[in-house]
């Protein structure tokens, strides 16, 4: 009975039902591109703001952005490494932004008020198909960072410590997208449903800390994704003697 | 219908990968190069502008700071040789002046002696000359009373 009520309840939750765009002969997930533009937009904009007027002494928001650069930049720099960071640095830094906004914009606006035909809104990176394209975005940067730095000599990283280890490094180009893609994904999405589950069940109070649990985790999972990134650039363009 | 939901394929569900995949992608390229220029380049170029002109300071700062203390060994050696001089100078004064005074008191004493020489002899001379001039009178006297005792006998 209880049970049945609850499935009732993921139900009206509407797990996996997507504002379907048909154009031509391909199909799209709405939801994802609207959310995604509303917040990459709020982004632009309050990036376009701190940047208008730069200063020699940084006043606020321009403070800020900077802030935000010298976290991306030590980011970068501490993963890949002090000659080619500047290289990857806007990708690295892009990636951060996108997940961080995506998350964020996912879990502080109420969503749930805009009423859609079908599916809901919601952040963008809850759904597959945005962390999975994230994540061969990553597989091919550093598949392109390898070979431009190194050339074919890119391919010793699979034999390097001893030729033993070639199943295992090509094994992990399959493993490293799909772990990048499935963490973030099933983070976002379960911390969805648990505040979505949480508010339909006790709409008061309860739901606050794992609210805040949430934006905590989307914060961790914006700077785990951007890590894990430099890190297999920086694995890649890595020199070995 | 919850199983349905999740792992529905046909249509729906929660790993329903379509075309939104490669649009994702593809915006998210433009988004990097729409931040590359709007926000990682700008932000750089003043960050790092600023971060030379700091560096630039510090080592314009370090130079005139070993300039400095170059100049102080400096003023520091000039100072002590000052000192030495200036000891040489007032020894040398003393022992000039010693020298002088010495001189004036040899000369003085020598004067001194030489007047008290000349003074003893004046002295002496006219000692003498006062005995002659007493024996001749006392020559006269006796010659007188020899005379008056002759002239009444």
């Amino acid at each position: 009975m209880f049970f049945n009520s609850l499935l009732t309840n993921f139900a009206a939750l509407e797990v996996g039902q997507h504002l379907y765009w048909q154009i031509g002969n391909i199909r799209l997930h709405g939801q994802v591109f609207l959310t995604s533009w509303i917040l990459l937009g709020a982004l632009l904009v309050f990036i376009s703001l701190g940047t208008k007027k730069m200063e020699n002494d940084p006043k606020g928001l321009q403070n800020l952005l900077e802030f935000l650069w010298d976290y991306i930049r030590d980011l970068a720099r501490t993963q890949i490494g002090e000659k080619v960071y500047r290289d990857w640095m806007p990708f690295i830094g892009t990636l951060f932004l996108f997940v961080f906004v995506s998350n964020w914009g996912g879990a502080l606006i109420p969503w749930r008020l805009i009423k859609l035909p079908s599916g809901e809104l919601g952040a963008p990176t809850a759904d597959i198909n945005t962390t999975i394209a994230l994540a061969l975005l990553v597989s091919l940067s550093y598949f392109y960072a390898g070979l431009s730095n190194k050339g074919w000599r890119y391919f010793e990283y699979y034999v390097h410590p001893t030729p033993i280890m070639l199943p295992f490094k090509i094994l992990e180009d399959f493993t490293k997208p799909l772990s990048l893609s499935f963490r973030l994904f099933g983070n976002i999405l379960a911390d969805e449903l648990v505040v979505g589950v949480l508010v339909f069940l006790v709409p008061l109070i309860l739901p606050i800390p794992v609210m805040f649990l949430g934006l905590f985790t989307s914060a961790i999972q914006a700077l785990i994704f951007a890590t894990l990134a430099a890190y297999y650039i920086g694995e890649a363009v890595e020199e070995h003697h | 219908m919850l199983a349905f939901n999740f792992f529905g394929a046909t249509e729906g569900g929660l790993f329903d990968i379509n075309a939104t995949l490669p649009l994702m992608a593809i915006q998210v390229v433009a988004l990097t190069y729409i931040l590359n220029s709007l926000f990682f380049k700008p932000v750089g170029k003043v960050v790092e502008k600023r971060e030379k002109f700091v560096s630039n300071n510090i080592i314009e700062a370090k130079n005139k700071l070993s300039e400095v203390k170059k100049f102080e060994a400096d003023l520091l050696t000039q100072l002590q040789s000052a000192r030495t001089e200036a000891q040489r100078i007032v020894s040398e004064a003393e022992n000039e002046s010693d020298k002088l005074y010495k001189e004036a008191l040899e000369l003085a004493n020598n004067e001194a002696n030489a007047s008290k020489e000349k003074a003893r002899l004046e002295i002496e001379s006219q000692t003498s000359a006062a005995r002659d001039q007493l024996s001749k009178q006392a020559d006269d006297l006796s010659e007188l009373i020899v005379n008056r005792l002759i002239l009444e006998k």
